[in-house]
């Protein structure tokens, strides 16, 4: 409950923020929502000797959806902005739906898109959902601006391919060929509770007609797993009976679950393979927007 | 405490780093002087005498420490103080003008919506950045918005109940 | 004219809360409120392992830190005599750890200084060295032969195990087994939880040496047990210690019992001269505090083919943790796990029990449960469903036929204790018929064509409340009674305390309805205090729902004294004898005569002013009360769930509940009790648990692992009554903070368990988390929860 002591600064540029992480030396910390990092400097599992603040760099907690169609979060969107976004809602079916299970209420008013992303909790909703919608991060660091890719951003549990001295300024969902569709589930005992297992799904459909369609999972292995390449049993398929379960059992297969007291790992397992079958049933039943 | 660290006599290594910060606490502005680590509401509690607002775990799960910051409901035990400078807090004292009670004191008092009293600060305040948001919610919506904060007396119907009382009282009162 | 009782405030009235008006307005006085000139802060260093032999400490780097005033071992305190101290069941339980760490969580080392960020940062300094010695998690591995001893502190004991205990009548039950047609067998983990008040335990300890005066500012539900406690230990004279509850945020039985930090707070105040506050953290609360139940039941039931109970047998194993701290006051050791079966009409039975030590944390165990009731009656209920299954009997009506009967009351148990009123199947018609009972096989089939399966599970259960009497029940020798001072003012307004302390239970507010009822000044006009040493007469506090059935009970008596008195001052001003006077709600008046009277205010101006020669003046009495018998309020709760097979998922349909507490001072407060009971209930049967790994690692260790369940998944619940007044009371009331607690997790799990009836299944342990039901239902066998959990692959 009692942190360790730290420096502190709060930048008002990414340019100073990036400063202050290159002369920190792989010491300092980004703050950014603070409700996964807070919570480790007070149980002391964290002791970052300097913290960057970057909640006072302005232009940062942007939703937008450019003309072509790529949705773009800035690195202070918080998590309750897209849980509340029309757009999102209308748009972009899988974020819609795992907004709201991101931890509590409150905590969501705090937490950032972006953040998460970067923290790579193997619990974590977003970076899982990143994945499932390919999506990549912009970057920024002292030699300038470059792009990871969410298939190479998440290294390990609580790792990612950042440099010491770089900040994720935006995460990138590109456009659809068709109409994003899918969803997210997670299996937990109560709000705010660890993940058991979670499922997130984009599709791109065309009519009922899959395009492109990426699957991810929380909840179930060392680190957020990337199951996007079950998903070519898909490509052109409509979403019939056969191929959800041919999908789903292919997604399972994917996860690297642990045998502990939330449950076996065949359990996980399976709650996967249904959960993956429920999303996608239900976007096969849905009328197209 | 550290936030206030002229009370402290002991010597103390030279390199503490301290920041001066205003907050504007329940509409007046408050300085003090505190140590980057410290939290948010231990600043609220100890350095401004505010004790409404109650530190109830170490994890950022139970939500006895809600305040409003910038209007939004926040858990002030996973915020530095620092950050809060410059920044609007509302805390449960703030919520009572001098003459009457909110609705949802109120509330809360009819409906029976308390028992030790611990989690309620927290859950008024929850409930307070609620109805700012939907003045006539559904029981649905009020539990989901209230997810965030743990009561461990009253098994949560009667607090339900106290936010459908205050969003009556506030409907009627905009009529 | 009398008085409208409900208009005063007095008994039956929903009165809205006093305490509420400080609580709303963030004005509640918790021990982390009360600052103090130049106090001190207090941290805890804790073994992160759950059993080693300390090799050496290191404090020098942690005496270094700028801030930091005192640094305290076990060897420090051992130089005091404090490194040990009693317990409440006359073992001794570790302050600072000496020799050995036997649980994961114990108290270490202590560190004093400016700030709590100052004494955190010197634990971190302090260097322990450990060796490992293996651990111990369950009784099983307690009880082998090759076992470590965890109480090699202990001169004479031997192995792990900590007692053997029986109780009923073998060779009559033995009897009873051979003549059953059926013999129904269930065994069962009920498993550890912990009471996890939203408020963690602290103190605030202010020694003036220049007065000798210690005042403790404390989280304790039983100030004058503290008091005597400390007086004992401490050596200091007890009308020197003062022992103040002030406002506590939720006890549910967490705050009884004394624990290290209180200890060693109050020694680094006398050492440094300065108030020092100790403030435990969450993962402190549950990781070292008194948890609650960690027992393995097991059972069997003789039953006739027309249903009839012939006999029950019952083995309990219960796993204390490192040492036997079981803060009750009855001498049976497995506390009053004998009061199972007391509804039912049952002609013989018998029990054995045995203890044992284990790595794990000690003390409590009983949580809003009156020692061991809560275990009792979920076996009760879980081998009630199963024999009624076993014998193909519609479970109500099993029930039903087992029933004690009304004017069976006054009832002797099978195992002794004496029920003493009650209406059961009227309180089990009214839940069948509120949960649609009659319907529910239509429903179920529904379900079915939904692929969902539904389950109703009943739970019906009398349990004791409110220990004690001074025969059976007492705490360190001081017997279990109660206590109420009565004070009127002369403008008729009065001042009311009690040796028994709210926790969020609404004494300030019922305490004064029971007086209004009693002498008709209005419950407004009533101040209650409690909790501080110095003022109230000694009491033994509150828990185990004894505050209604004991200090309630007090108050009535006092009020009644009162009132013997303001006779006589009626008499003395209406000039008649005390033999014409007659009373009616807040007034005197002549026999024969209403129009010419006095009320109960004009008698307490008269006692400070008007009384009669030789009249002591002043209005104010004391009362001691003492029970003569538990009290035995009776439940009904009934559950409808749902399961989702395809994940185990469960969601609670329709839950019911048919409360008897006899008579209800404040009906909203009373179900504001049981409301607050079913969600832990609920709670205990879907998430709330503490287990261990192999290693002798916590799992639910903080609010991330230890689940409480929120608004969202917290079922609704429809609550009922019946009132039969307690014969003994002398308002009729019985006690209810616990029913719900107790009665309810049978309730959710017989629900699931008969959702899972053709399957195969005769039991999922607690909590019945979805992978459990997932795998019973798909294995068809029973899933234990006994730790060591499962991990890795």
């Amino acid at each position: 409950m009692y942190p360790s002591r730290f420096n502190y600064e709060s930048p008002k540029t990414i340019a100073e923020a990036i400063k202050l992480l290159d002369a920190g030396n792989g010491e300092a910390k980004i703050l950014a929502g603070g409700q996964s990092l807070i919570p480790m400097i007070k149980l002391r599992f964290a002791f970052p000797e300097q913290i960057v603040d970057i909640n006072n760099i302005p232009g940062l907690d942007y939703i937008r959806f450019d003309a072509d169609g790529s949705l773009h979060i800035g690195a202070l969107v918080r998590h309750e902005h897209l849980e509340k976004s029309v757009e999102i809602s209308m748009r972009q079916p899988t974020i819609a739906a795992a907004a709201p299970l991101v931890s509590d209420p409150i905590v969501r008013t705090r937490g950032t898109f972006v953040g998460s992303v970067c923290h790579a909790d193997p619990q974590g909703d977003w970076a899982a959902t990143m994945i499932a919608l390919k999506g990549h991060l912009v970057v920024q660091g002292p030699k300038g601006t470059r792009t990871i890719a969410m298939k190479d951003f998440v290294l390990g549990p609580y790792a990612n391919s950042l440099n010491y001295n770089e900040i994720a300024i935006e995460a990138v969902i590109p456009a659809p060929k068709g109409v994003a569709r899918g969803g997210y589930l997670k299996l937990e005992r109560r709000v705010g509770d660890f993940a058991t297992a979670s499922v997130a799904v984009a599709l791109d459909m065309s009519g009922d007609t899959v395009l492109g369609a990426g699957f991810a999972l929380a909840g179930v292995g060392g680190k957020t797993i990337d199951a996007n390449d079950a998903a070519s049993v898909l490509i052109g398929q409509k979403l019939t009976d056969a191929t959800i379960a041919k999908v789903a059992a292919l997604v399972a297969a994917k996860a690297e679950p642990r045998t502990d007291h939330r449950g076996s790992a065949e359990y996980k397992r399976h709650i996967v393979e249904i959960f993956v079958k429920r999303i996608l049933v239900a976007n096969s039943t849905q009328k197209v927007a | 405490m550290s936030s206030l660290y002229e009370e402290i006599n002991a010597p103390l290594a030279s390199d503490i780093p301290i920041r001066r910060v205003t907050i504007n606490v329940n509409g007046e502005a408050r300085t003090a002087n505190v140590e980057p680590r410290l939290l948010l509401a231990h600043l609220l509690r100890q350095g401004f005498k505010l004790t409404g607002t109650h530190s109830g775990c170490d994890t950022t799960s139970c939500g006895a420490c809600t305040v409003l910051f910038d209007g939004r409901p926040i858990k002030s035990c996973t915020m530095f103080a620092v950050q809060a400078d410059g920044h609007d807090v509302q805390t449960v004292e703030g919520l009572a003008s001098a003459s009457e009670l909110h609705p949802l004191q109120e509330g809360f008092k009819q409906e029976h919506a308390l028992q030790c009293g611990f989690c309620t600060p927290g859950m008024m305040m929850a409930a307070k950045a609620l109805l700012e948001e939907n003045l006539n919610p559904t029981e649905d919506e009020i539990r989901w918005a209230l997810s965030g904060n743990l009561c461990r007396c009253t098994g949560y119907q009667n607090i339900v109940k106290a936010v459908l009382w205050a969003a009556e009282k506030m409907r009627a009162e905009l009529n | 004219m009398s008085l409208d009782e409900v208009k005063i405030g007095g008994m039956g009235a929903s009165r809205r809360r006093v305490e509420d008006n400080r609580f709303i307005r963030g004005k509640g006085n918790y021990v982390d409120d009360i600052v103090l000139p130049g106090m001190l802060h207090m941290e805890i260093l804790r073994s992160p392992v759950a059993h080693a032999r300390i090799k050496s400490i290191d404090t020098s780097a942690a005496w270094d830190v700028p801030g930091v005033r005192l640094v305290l071992t076990g060897e420090m305190m051992a130089a005091r005599n404090l490194a040990w101290m009693p317990t409440l069941s006359y073992d001794t339980a570790a302050v600072l750890a000496t020799d050995k760490v036997r649980f994961q969580g114990q108290e270490v080392c202590a560190v004093i200084a400016d700030d709590p960020y100052i004494a955190k940062d010197a634990c971190g300094k302090i260097v322990v060295d450990y060796e490992i010695l293996p651990p111990i998690v369950n009784p099983v591995q307690a009880a082998a032969p090759d076992a470590v001893q965890i109480r090699d502190d202990k001169a004479g004991q031997v192995g792990n195990k900590i007692f053997d205990w029986e109780i009923g009548d073998k060779a009559r039950t033995d009897k009873a087994f051979q003549d059953a047609d059926v013999v129904s067998k269930i065994e069962l983990h009920y498993p550890r939880t912990h009471p996890s008040p939203m408020e963690t335990c602290g103190s605030l300890a202010d020694y003036d040496r220049a007065t000798g005066k210690l005042t403790v500012y404390l989280t304790t539900q039983a100030p004058h047990i503290v008091r005597a406690a400390v007086a004992m230990v401490a050596e200091l004279p007890e009308q020197n210690i003062r022992i103040v509850s002030p406002d506590i945020g939720g006890g549910f039985g967490n705050k009884v019992p004394i624990y290290p930090g209180y200890v060693v707070a109050i020694l680094a105040s006398i050492l440094t001269e300065k108030p020092v506050k100790w403030i435990e953290d969450k993962t402190g609360n549950l990781t070292s505090t008194g948890f609650g139940r960690d027992v393995y039941l097991k059972g069997e039931m003789a039953l006739r083919k027309d249903g009839k109970i012939l006999g029950v047998r019952m083995n309990t194993i219960s796993d204390h943790g490192a040492f036997f701290a079981d803060a009750q006051p009855s001498k049976f050791k497995i506390g009053l796990m004998h009061s199972a079966f007391a509804a039912y009409d049952i002609p013989t039975a018998h029990m054995f029990a045995t203890g044992y030590y284990t790595n794990k944390a000690p003390g409590g165990v009983a949580y809003r449960c009156s020692f061991r009731v809560t275990e009792a009656m979920f076996f009760q209920e879980r081998m009630v469903q199963a024999a009624a299954d076993d014998l193909g009997m519609d479970q109500a009506e099993f029930r039903r036929v087992n029933f004690v009967k009304d004017e069976q009351h006054p009832h002797r148990t099978a195992f002794g204790f004496l029920t003493d009123s009650g209406q059961y199947e009227k309180c089990l018609d009214i839940g069948l018929e509120a949960i649609g009972y009659k319907n529910f096989a239509a429903e179920k089939a529904e379900a079915a064509k939904r692929g969902r399966l539904l389950g109703i599970g009943i739970s019906t259960m009398t349990e004791p409340l409110g220990a004690g009497n001074s025969r059976e029940y007492d705490i360190l020798g001081i017997k279990m009674f109660d206590s109420a001072e009565l004070r009127i003012h002369m403008s008729g307004k009065a001042i009311l305390r009690t040796g028994s302390r709210g926790q969020g239970t609404g004494h300030e507010t019922t305490w004064a309805q029971i007086v209004a009822h009693e002498l008709g000044i209005p419950a407004d006009d009533i101040l209650v205090e409690e909790g501080d040493t110095d003022t109230a007469p000694f009491g033994m506090g509150t828990y185990a729902s004894r505050s209604t059935p004991v200090a309630g009970a007090a108050i009535a008596m006092v009020a009644r004294k009162v009132r013997a008195k303001a006779r006589k001052l009626a008499a003395h001003l209406l000039e008649v004898s005390e033999e014409d006077i007659e009373w009616e709600l807040g007034r005197f008046y002549v026999r024969g005569n209403q129009e010419r009277g006095v009320t109960i205010q004009d008698c307490a101006m008269a006692a400070y002013s008007n009384m009669p020669d030789g009249m002591e003046p002043g209005l104010e009495n004391v009362a001691y009360y003492d029970p003569p018998n538990l009290t035995w309020p009776f439940a009904c709760y009934i559950a409808k769930i749902e399961i989702d097979p395809e994940t185990g998922v469960w969601d609670v349909l329709q839950f019911v509940a048919v409360d008897d507490c006899g008579v209800r001072i404040n009906p909203m407060i009373v179900e504001g009790q049981i409301m607050g009971g079913l969600t832990e209930a609920y709670a205990m049967a879907n998430m709330q648990y503490q287990t261990y790994d192999e290693e002798g690692n916590i799992i639910g260790g903080n609010y991330m692992d230890f689940l409480l369940p929120t608004a969202w998944e917290t079922p609704g619940f429809e609550l009922y009554e019946v009132v039969t007044p307690c014969p003994h009371h002398p308002i009729g009331a019985k006690g209810v903070g616990e029913c719900a607690t107790v009665g309810g997790p049978a309730a959710f799990v017989n629900a699931v368990m008969d959702a899972l009836k053709d399957k195969g299944v005769r039991n999922i342990d607690m909590p019945l988390m979805p992978n459990r039901v997932y795998e019973a239902l798909t294995t068809g066998k029973d899933v234990y929860g006994m730790p060591p959990v499962r991990s890795g692959n």
